[in-house]
């Protein structure tokens, strides 16, 4: 939103449902954990944690409420960790 | 619920978020190092990686999850000019990270009983790819744990300035910021937990 002056007041009962989404998606990554699905173990372990950190951004870190130039921010800031990783793993990967 | 805006409210907020992006590249940067190593000795991770506790990690995981929830409740309660329960809650997400370093010491010092600590001559003899895996475990939470205590003491002075009343409803960046920091010492944890404990 366009923060004009105003701020967003998070409810607590929103907060609290969002804990509750976050002890879920751990368990569900611990029991995920006890099953052997070979290199799939990983990307799953790393999608639930993605959607993890995504709650916590958006909701308790507030982005989801902040103005387009954090949204940019943010993204900026995460496209160039990705070019970062992704250029490491180009250099390990064909050296 | 909305209150007029003090006049550096947006650009504090920014300051703060360009400060945890250089966090972010400084763990971003421990984790290639991590990705790297995981792929070249696989089976020394997974040996690490089973002498972990898990059920350890899971509470420890649980703990920090419930103070970024104080910690946002903190926030809303400021907004609302709930001073009691800002502290109440802040004290709460400094107990809760407090729990998450006793368990931290712990974990560590029954590795360290084994004689697994970096430099160590067990560790010096064992097989590459895991003194690896446990020179990463050292670095990586002992860095985090770093985080854990410096949050602590920025909430406690956030707390201090509740009780002051220099922080109130109408004037809260200072612990919306400190919230911040608080989450991302989550965040990182967040991914942390599975890399060290569940995937092997």
């Amino acid at each position: 939103m366009d923060d004009g002056g105003r701020h967003h007041v998070l409810p607590y009962r929103l907060l609290v449902g969002v804990w509750g989404g976050l002890l879920t998606l751990t368990g569900i990554t611990v029991w995920a954990s006890t099953i052997d699905f070979g290199f799939l173990n990983v990307v799953i372990a790393l999608t639930i944690a993605t959607s993890k950190a995504l709650l916590v951004v958006l909701v308790f870190m507030h982005l989801r409420y902040e103005n387009r130039t954090f949204h940019a921010m943010v993204l900026t800031a995460f496209v160039i960790l990705a070019i970062f990783i992704g250029f490491t793993f180009f250099d390990t990967a064909y050296r | 619920m909305t209150h007029e805006v003090q006049p550096d409210y947006i650009g504090a907020k920014m300051g703060m978020w360009l400060f945890l992006f250089t966090e972010i590249l400084l763990f971003g940067g421990l984790f290639v190092l991590f990705a790297v190593h995981l792929s070249r000795y696989p089976a020394g991770f997974h040996a690490g990686s089973a002498t972990l506790s898990v059920p350890f990690g899971s509470a420890n995981t649980v703990v920090l999850i419930t103070s970024s929830l104080t910690m946002a409740l903190a926030v809303t309660a400021v907004q609302r000019g709930e001073r009691r329960r800002t502290l109440a809650l802040l004290g709460a997400t400094v107990g809760l990270a407090g729990v998450f370093l006793i368990n931290k010491f712990f974990e560590w010092s029954a590795k360290f009983q084994h004689g697994i600590y970096p430099g160590s001559e067990h560790m010096l003899e064992m097989e590459k790819g895991q003194a690896a895996f446990y020179a990463m475990y050292y670095a990586m939470t002992g860095l985090h744990g770093l985080h854990v205590v410096i949050g602590m003491c920025v909430i406690a002075w956030v707390m201090g300035l509740v009780a002051a009343g220099r922080v109130h409803r109408d004037r809260f960046v200072t612990l919306e910021n400190a919230g911040l920091y608080w989450h991302l010492v989550d965040l990182v944890w967040i991914y942390l937990f599975p890399l060290f404990y569940l995937v092997t």
